[in-house]
């Protein structure tokens, strides 16, 4: 028995490296069914996959278990700690990450977004600026992309301004607020202007710590530790503020301009793996990135700092970070961003199906045409919002294809790709007698997608229905419905 | 299982681990019991349980006045396999005709480890040209609408205007249910192209298996020696005869696979019969930003690791058809002001989707706009440099911006 790959097992390195049965030898194994499973065993494989909380068990919480509970706490804490920034509607959590790479698990918290503002902006500008980040909505696959916070900048080094300014803040937004100065004197007009709200204090130095960690104790706030290009310094500058009783931290190894690129992709890679992977609880906690760094530069046009800030941010996401701070406000920077961010932690273990079946779009009637598509979610929640998008369109019967969740949209990239799963004619035939779709229209006139083309003969034998070829890609629905259906009609 | 008392070993920690067990300081960590049961080890840690935060521990008696320094060991690992090394183009010297040819492959680490080592070679940006004028959106056409009707012309443009490593020639119009262009006509194009520019040269089909075969028979022929990769070899083709045409006029191949880490698998394996590893590159099908990109990327980063912990069917430089991207209608459309303008939006999604490549592994990219071009070849260039070296220093708290 290997026992350095069991003891990484046992400490909870990720999902399948811990093993149900370690939890459940620390549950009470009475069966109760208080935590809505079934059996002790069945609440344990829960907690390995990160689906249920060890609070979920009331007994737990009880004295007679206390020492089961710490252990279960150690067991499955994650190795990069959760810190909570905000309070009331809109607290923002950072970190609570498990693995590295999102095929072991999945990533949790998505990388929260600060835009900043400075305490110079003239009080329209300030409050414009807010409401613009606040309003920040993309509805995409059924879901709000939102940001998150906002980071307040002292550019005037004033207390008495920085204080005002995020007082005003505080008033108009419910975001959660990063308060960004070096200078200790400063960020505490910032503190005390919002003694409750929890904002994250960016951030401690080599010069500023305990200044920073009084404040961060007194105001009971999670407090930035900023360490350039310097991991090493960054670690024990973690030992000394954990020492000194500051618990909630997160890390900033520094966004580096240009060739620097390489060493800040280095440091926040050897920061997740050496929390991750080798549960170093010293350096176990939330990476902060700030894409900002891409406006230092003069003598460039906005537009250049805009493409840097949006692809430095991007490469960050995809490294871990779990805060980011910016300043462009562009929806050209941000939708390709909070997509992204939306893609990769979304969670690999949920099927990426939808129910096969029937669904109806507006009031149909007995001569509105009928459609096909695929159950894989993607296409089905592309297809869907083109339906929608029109007046035209959204007024029909869709039929929902099981092509065991493999997509069309892949295929959709590439003919050449088209070729899997389990869309045929016989699955297109099954799923018309199943929803007896025969019944509710009076023609037989299917329309099927243009990148299933190939199955129209077959689909014509199958069923008895006329086959009426569609667009390729779903948009064009509206458009080729008024022409070929509503123009002239099944001929 | 069966529950085993009283079978108590005490098991000696390594430093990093005792260091996180004792936390710090803050709890004193004596000794950790184990208990060694049939299949597994219980981990005993009375005392060494951290208090969870519902029961901090009381707060330091002497708050520290300094930082002390603790060590930091970079977190260097071990691998047991690397990526072969692929050779793509020939020149005079090498039996073909290109200016230079150009390798990829040969990774010991996980894409830009470079704190465990650099990449033996940048990864390739190539440009996509198609033989015929096909549809594009906007964004993407007003940058070669004058060269669109010329292959030749276009591959030119795409090298001197927009710096391509590589041109990927993609013969659209073979298609059997479009133009139908012969064997014979495209392997004419082909020779165009490659008097065009002297990169080396990606040759694509339409993705009809028998049409694809019978195209890259000709063309790999009349190409003979110049190392083309030909586009690919999928296994809904006819491998044998595919591999060797590309076996016998001395080409590589790119073995494309649907999402399926087992498909590539067994259609690299097949491949071994007739080519040497060191002409295989592979595809596993992207997905634009939006429309599945986390499929791809989580697929490339799964392909990558197990070929560097050591399975040998997966060790090739991995190729991505990054322009799908633009089959994301975020990327195209014409949106609400707010999201304008798409000339900016739609490039900058190639380039995210590039990029997350990128950091997946991939060493041959197949791109189009000249935007996403030149930034992804600048983040490579950066990412294969030296680094900062001196820190300059930002303090982006008081930058006016």
């Amino acid at each position: 028995m290997a026992y350095h790959e069991d003891l990484r097992r046992m400490i909870g390195l990720s999902k399948g490296e811990i093993s149900p049965i370690d939890v459940y030898n620390l549950l009470p194994r009475t069966n109760c069914e208080r935590c809505g499973e079934k059996s002790c065993m069945a609440f344990a494989s829960k907690l390995v996959n990160r689906e249920a909380t060890i609070e979920g068990c009331p007994p737990l919480l009880q004295k007679e278990y206390e020492e089961a509970y710490k252990k279960l706490w150690q067991l499955l804490k994650p190795p990069v700690k959760e810190i909570t920034i905000g309070t009331g509607e809109r607290p923002v959590k950072i970190g609570g990450q498990f693995v590295m790479y999102r095929h072991k698990l999945a990533y949790f918290n998505p990388t929260a977004i600060a835009i900043d503002v400075t305490d110079e902006l003239p009080h329209n500008e300030l409050l414009k600026r807010v409401k613009e980040v606040e309003g920040f909505s993309y509805t995409y696959l059924g879901q709000e992309l939102k940001l998150n916070l906002i980071a307040v900048r002292s550019t005037s080094n004033d207390p008495v301004k920085f204080g005002m300014t995020v007082k005003k803040i505080a008033e108009n937004t419910n975001l959660p607020l990063v308060l960004c100065s070096f200078d200790p004197s400063v960020l505490e007009a910032g503190l005390k202007a919002i003694p409750e709200k929890r904002p994250l204090i960016h951030a401690a130095t080599k010069d500023n710590w305990k200044d920073m960690a009084e404040l961060a104790l007194t105001y009971k706030c999670p407090l930035a530790l900023s360490a350039p290009n310097d991991v090493k310094f960054l670690r024990s500058m973690t030992k000394a503020l954990m020492e000194y009783g500051v618990k909630d931290l997160a890390l900033d190894p520094g966004t580096l301009p240009s060739e620097g690129l390489k060493d800040t992709l280095n440091n926040f890679t050897m920061l997740r793996r050496i929390s991750c992977e080798e549960r170093d609880e010293l350096l176990g906690f939330p990476l902060i990135g700030t894409p900002i760094i891409a406006w230092a530069e003069h003598d460039q046009e906005p537009e250049v700092a805009k493409w840097k800030e949006a692809y430095i941010a991007s490469m960050l996401i995809t490294r871990y970070a779990d805060l980011l701070i910016m300043h462009s406000t562009d929806g050209w920077v941000l939708l390709p961003i909070t997509i992204l961010r939306q893609n990769l932690y979304t969670d690999p273990r949920k099927p990426s199906a939808v129910k096969p079946g029937l669904r109806i779009f507006g009031e149909p009637d007995e001569n509105s045409p009928v459609m096909f598509t695929t159950n894989f979610a993607l296409t089905y929640y592309t297809v869907a919002s083109d339906i929608e998008s029109s007046d035209i369109s959204n007024k029909c019967y869709l039929l929902v294809i099981d092509s065991e969740g493999i997509g069309v949209q892949s295929a959709a990239a590439r003919s050449r790709m088209v070729r899997k799963g389990g869309l045929t004619a016989e699955s297109v035939a099954k799923a018309m007698r199943e929803t007896e779709i025969e019944e509710k229209v009076k023609h037989r006139t299917l329309i099927i997608p243009g990148l299933a083309a190939h199955l129209s003969g077959e689909i014509e034998d199958l069923t008895g229905w006329k086959v009426l070829i569609g667009p390729s890609g779903s948009s064009e629905i509206p458009k080729f419905l008024e022409e070929h259906w509503y123009g002239k009609k099944g001929s | 299982m069966g529950e085993e008392e009283g079978k108590k070993a005490v098991i000696k920690f390594g430093p990093k681990l005792l260091e996180f067990l004792s936390k710090f300081g803050e709890i004193e960590l004596e000794h950790v019991d184990i208990e060694v049961g049939d299949l597994e080890i219980v981990l005993q840690p009375a005392a060494v349980v951290v208090a969870p935060p519902e029961l901090v521990a009381p707060p330091p008696k002497v708050k520290p006045t300094e930082i002390l320094e603790v060590p930091f060991t970079p977190p260097i690992m071990e691998y047991l396999g690397q990526i072969v090394e692929v050779k793509l183009g020939a020149t005079k010297g090498e039996g073909g005709t290109r200016g230079t040819s150009i390798v990829i492959g040969g990774e010991k680490s996980p894409a830009f480890y470079t704190f465990e080592s650099l990449p033996p070679h940048a990864p390739v940006v190539a440009c996509d040209v198609f033989d015929m004028k096909i549809p594009l959106p906007k964004p993407l056409k007003m940058h070669i609408e004058d060269v669109m009707e010329d292959p030749a012309a276009w591959a030119k443009h795409c090298v001197d205007k927009f710096g391509a490593d590589m041109i990927t020639l993609q013969l659209t119009s073979i298609n059997p249910q479009t133009k139908d262009t012969s064997p014979k006509e495209a392997a004419k194009i082909v020779e165009e192209v490659l008097q065009a520019v002297d990169v080396p040269l990606a040759v694509g089909g339409c993705g009809d298996p028998e049409k694809d075969l019978a195209v890259f028979e000709k063309v790999t022929e009349v190409a003979e020696g110049e190392r083309l990769m030909i586009s690919s070899v999928s296994p809904y083709m006819d491998i044998k005869r595919t591999a060797e045409t590309i076996k016998k006029y001395g080409h590589v191949a790119l073995a494309l696979t649907g999402m399926d880490m087992n498909e590539a698998r067994e259609l690299n394996h097949k491949l071994y019969d007739i080519l040497p590893r060191e002409q295989i590159v592979m595809d596993t099908a992207t997905a634009s930003l939006g429309y599945g990109l986390e499929f791809t990327f989580t697929l490339m980063e799964r392909v990558r690791l197990a070929a560097l912990m050591g399975d040998y069917e997966l060790q090739h430089p991995m190729a991505s058809g990054v322009t799908n991207a633009w089959f994301a209608r975020e990327a195209w459309k014409k949106m609400a002001p707010d999201w304008e303008p798409r000339e900016l939006r739609g490039p900058l999604w190639e380039t995210m989707t590039a990029l997350t490549g990128l950091l997946a592994g991939v060493d041959y990219f197949m791109m189009m706009h000249p935007l996403a071009v030149k930034t992804v070849k600048d983040v490579i260039e950066k990412l294969m440099g030296k680094g900062a070296g001196k820190l300059e220093e930002i303090d982006w708290h008081i930058m006016r911006i």
